[in-house]
């Protein structure tokens, strides 16, 4: 039913695959100007980000704000590979609010019939991160999938 | 919370992944669980520790026997976590399905 997979590979990475009904270079394209990341990369339910600034070329920063109205925190990042339309590698951190150790994103986009397949492969993150991300996600990632059961019944 | 993030820890681990998988068949001892994998006894122990300080296992008293068993409670906590996680991407891609369905076909664009 669901187009996403989330997998886990050997101890050291999470694996997400995910198929789009648009080109490579749309996804692309979204993945790397600021105004289309903002109309999407939100998390759960409730939340936006005010700050997008991406410098899609190697050893561009990235730094993005994000805000609920009640709390916010933010990630930074630098690009270290860019293949337009194809492959993106980057380091990023969160600030919860102290940084996370850096995590190694590395983003594929493929033509998969008339769409794209995307496969992002990233860091799995030590004991601490996790806690701290699980944390700060939980409360709204719950309510979102509360509000999409309650539209079911 | 602490305990979601012990259990992600413990499934980390490959021989750990194939001891659950092992035991939601049904419980065994260290010495039944050690059989398979080509590994000491005190390596599975060890393994066995970590997945109990998780909550994903415990071990039952059965006279001079120490089987262990799946804790129920331990992996529905896991499968949550994961759940979670899977539900922050979904919903980031499904609003990228309609940002993307919104975007102008780009033709013709500036070739470097």
């Amino acid at each position: 039913m669901s187009k996403l997979t989330l997998t886990t590979e050997g101890d050291r990475y999470i694996v997400v695959t995910r198929r789009f009904a648009a080109s490579p270079e749309a996804v692309y394209r979204a993945h790397t100007e600021p105004a289309l990341i903002q109309k999407w990369l939100l998390g759960p339910e409730g939340w936006s980000m005010p700050v997008c600034i991406n410098e899609a070329r190697p050893g561009g920063k990235i730094r993005y704000e994000w805000s609920n109205g009640k709390f916010g925190f933010h990630l930074t990042g630098e690009y270290l590979e860019l293949v337009p339309y194809s492959r993106i590698v980057h380091v990023e951190r969160m600030f919860l609010p102290d940084p996370t150790p850096d995590n190694h994103v590395e983003t594929t986009f493929a033509p998969d019939g008339g769409g794209t397949l995307m496969t992002m492969r990233m860091t799995l993150p030590d004991t601490q991160t996790r806690a701290a991300m699980l944390s700060t996600g939980m409360e709204g990632g719950m309510e979102a999938s509360y509000v999409r059961l309650e539209a079911m019944i | 919370m602490e305990a979601l993030d012990a259990a992600f820890a413990a499934l980390a681990d490959p021989t750990r992944r194939a001891l659950l998988a092992r035991l939601a068949q049904g419980e065994a001892t260290v010495m039944q669980l050690a059989k398979p994998f080509n590994m000491t006894q005190p390596a599975i122990s060890q393994h066995l520790k970590v997945l109990e300080t998780a909550g994903l296992i415990d071990v039952r008293v059965d006279g001079t026997k120490r089987p262990r068993r799946l804790q129920k409670s331990g992996v529905d906590a896991m499968e949550q976590w994961l759940a979670m996680l899977r539900t922050a991407l979904e919903k980031n891609y499904d609003r990228l399905d309609n940002v993307l369905a919104a975007m102008e076909p780009q033709k013709g664009r500036k070739k470097r």
